[in-house]
């Protein structure tokens, strides 16, 4: 069951996304981006966790899941140690992630070339 | 000339001749693309989990890198560009989509040289994602933080 | 008269096209018009290192091309006027270093080959020269990076979006007496329209290309019937009908003889969604392809209209919109 739901929820936030590109005519970026602020509102409100503990992957793959972590990670600090945590535990969660990106796409400009 | 065509109804009038966006198919292939996507990352999770015997929330973070190496190198291979104009947001919304604009950007401006080509520009595009990301984080974190120290206090 | 009406010119000498060279990737060579093109490369870096230095080689080869097609040699050639896509026309300047004659630099993005045509055919009429090579060029790869998004990024494109033609294109003007003659020119002047997306850049390209083709037919006395092809560059699948609806709203009917380079340049199946665009577009297709035609006897007079769409990434960002320009030569095919 964990798997179907990975799938349809991941599924749905991504049709969200591309209706922001057909009926929005926005490009990938700006959806990249607004999700990102999406999902950062979401955990706001004490949302994202749920759907995440629901939905496993589902949720914590998009680029929704970024947001969230972001903030996710700043509040974490701000309890331990107050209104200055927030700066501190803003990478926290995400750093894999970004470290992973620069990381790879590092690697991959050295040996690859773009086809076009 | 017929006032459809005039300057001021010009942009409209082109619309009119735009080809129907398949907007069902497309939603559909989105969905597809990226549950087929997130079901990888929920395997590769329960797989960190089973055999390295990680909990729920540290087998994250072996799952990110992992889809992010996938889409760098597919991003290399010149195949995740092709699987994008199909999928659209289906490849794009999933963490992939933002190690695919990390890669795509470094690979590209590496003929400018290592530092100045790939160093500057490989965040040409995710940087917004990423700036988008923390001035949010921050201003409903302070929100946030506030909003518990009024009720908590 | 050189000057006609009000923005066309003729020509008090008999001048010609002498030769022409073409050079193209492996998405045109893989076209319907893939046999008529000169040279191919089956690899968008064309045995290059980077894209630039690719495109710059696909405008060597049209030039040595033209040359050896001709029997010449540079010693031969008095000027060399071309243009291309990439900012301050550095495929062109780059390959002029290693042309020893005077140079021009021009700039009309997807309308430079007619541009750099109706130029040239003015000077070798004025006496200024006697053999001018023009020449333009554009790569798919080099455009992407400048205009868009890296090559490999994943953003979808919508179906209005036309594809840059990778290739070069170039002719040999002179009074040498050839199968091709250049009758005149009309020179157009920049129609904004408002256009704002530049994933469609067909059709904020048509109301120049209706501009110039209304201004010209009008300069010259003509109408359509009195050509057997009205070819516009690149207006696409979605700007072409555009066009004709708008001229034929003013009484020109264009119907017949209509056809856009970009739209013959590609297949429905090689995924080039509106069609082919970029400086080469019209060239190659006209210089290969169409002339072929005209000396088969296909068509008798031609009228080539190039258009370009004259913005930057920078200022549609800023909100500006999409400026364009069309520009008219016409050939006509001689008895040798």
């Amino acid at each position: 069951m964990d798997f179907f739901w990975a799938f349809v929820v991941g599924g749905f936030i991504c049709v969200l996304g591309q209706l922001l590109l057909d009926v929005a005519k926005l490009d990938a970026g700006h959806v990249m981006s607004t999700f990102v602020v999406l999902g950062c509102v979401l955990d706001g409100f004490d949302l994202y966790d749920n759907l995440l503990s629901f939905a496993g992957a589902g949720a914590s793959v998009p680029i929704t899941s970024f947001g969230h972590s972001l903030l996710h990670g700043a509040m974490e600090q701000a309890d331990k140690h107050g209104f200055w945590g927030i700066a501190l535990g803003m990478f926290q969660l995400t750093s894999a992630g970004i470290a992973a990106a620069i990381l790879f796409g590092f690697l991959v400009s050295v040996f690859f070339k773009p086809r076009g | 000339m017929d006032s459809k065509f005039k300057k001021e109804n010009y942009t409209d009038t082109a619309k009119t001749y735009y080809p129907k966006v398949p907007y069902v198919r497309n939603c559909l292939k989105a969905f597809f693309v990226g549950g087929f996507i997130c079901l990888i990352g929920e395997l590769l999770t329960k797989f960190y989990m089973q055999v390295f015997d990680m909990s729920q929330q540290e087998a994250g973070t072996p799952t990110v890198t992992t889809l992010i190496l996938i889409s760098a190198i597919l991003t290399g291979l010149g195949i995740y560009d092709r699987i994008a104009q199909f999928a659209g947001a289906g490849s794009a919304v999933p963490v992939t989509g933002f190690a695919n604009a990390v890669t795509s950007a470094a690979l590209e401006y590496k003929s400018e040289g290592y530092v100045l080509g790939v160093g500057s520009n490989m965040f040409k595009l995710a940087g917004s994602v990423i700036v988008f990301g923390v001035t949010s984080a921050y201003i409903v974190g302070i929100i946030r933080y506030i909003f518990n120290q009024l009720i908590g206090g | 008269m050189a000057k006609l009406g009000k923005q066309s010119w003729t020509l008090n000498q008999r001048v010609y096209i002498q030769e022409t060279g073409t050079s193209v990737g492996p998405k045109e060579s893989r076209g319907p018009l893939g046999d008529s093109f000169d040279k191919s490369y089956d690899n968008l870096y064309c045995g290059e290192d980077n894209w630039e230095m690719a495109e710059r080689k696909l405008l060597q080869d049209a030039i040595q091309i033209t040359l050896e097609k001709a029997g010449l040699k540079q010693q031969h050639i008095d000027m060399f006027i071309a243009g291309d896509l990439l900012n301050q026309n550095v495929s062109a300047n780059y390959t002029a270093r290693d042309m020893d004659m005077s140079y021009l630099g021009m700039f009309g993005a997807c309308s430079t080959s007619m541009e750099t045509l109706a130029v040239a055919s003015q000077l070798v009429d004025a006496g200024v020269a006697d053999r001018i090579l023009t020449a333009v060029c554009s790569h798919n790869a080099t455009a992407e990076r400048q205009f868009r998004f890296p090559t490999e990024y994943g953003n979808q494109k919508p179906a209005t979006a036309t594809s840059t033609a990778t290739g070069a294109g170039c002719a040999l003007v002179s009074r040498e007496k050839s199968q091709i003659r250049i009758e005149g020119a009309t020179i157009g002047k920049v129609v904004d329209f408002g256009a704002t997306n530049a994933f469609d850049l067909g059709s904020a390209m048509v109301p120049a290309a209706y501009d110039t083709i209304k201004r010209h037919l009008s300069d010259f006395g003509r109408t359509p019937a009195d050509y057997d092809l009205i070819v516009t560059g690149d207006l696409s699948s979605v700007g072409s009908p555009i066009l004709k609806d708008m001229l034929r709203s003013d009484g020109i009917n264009i119907d017949a003889v209509h056809k856009d380079c970009g739209n013959l340049l590609y297949n429905n199946d090689q995924g080039m969604l509106a069609g082919g665009s970029g400086t080469a577009c019209s060239a190659i297709v006209t210089y290969s392809h169409l002339l072929d035609e005209m000396r088969k006897g296909t068509y008798k007079r031609i009228l080539v209209t190039a258009t370009g769409a004259l913005m930057n990434p920078t200022l549609i960002r800023q909100k500006e919109s999409i400026p364009a320009i069309a520009h008219s030569v016409v050939l006509v095919r001689e008895e040798v």
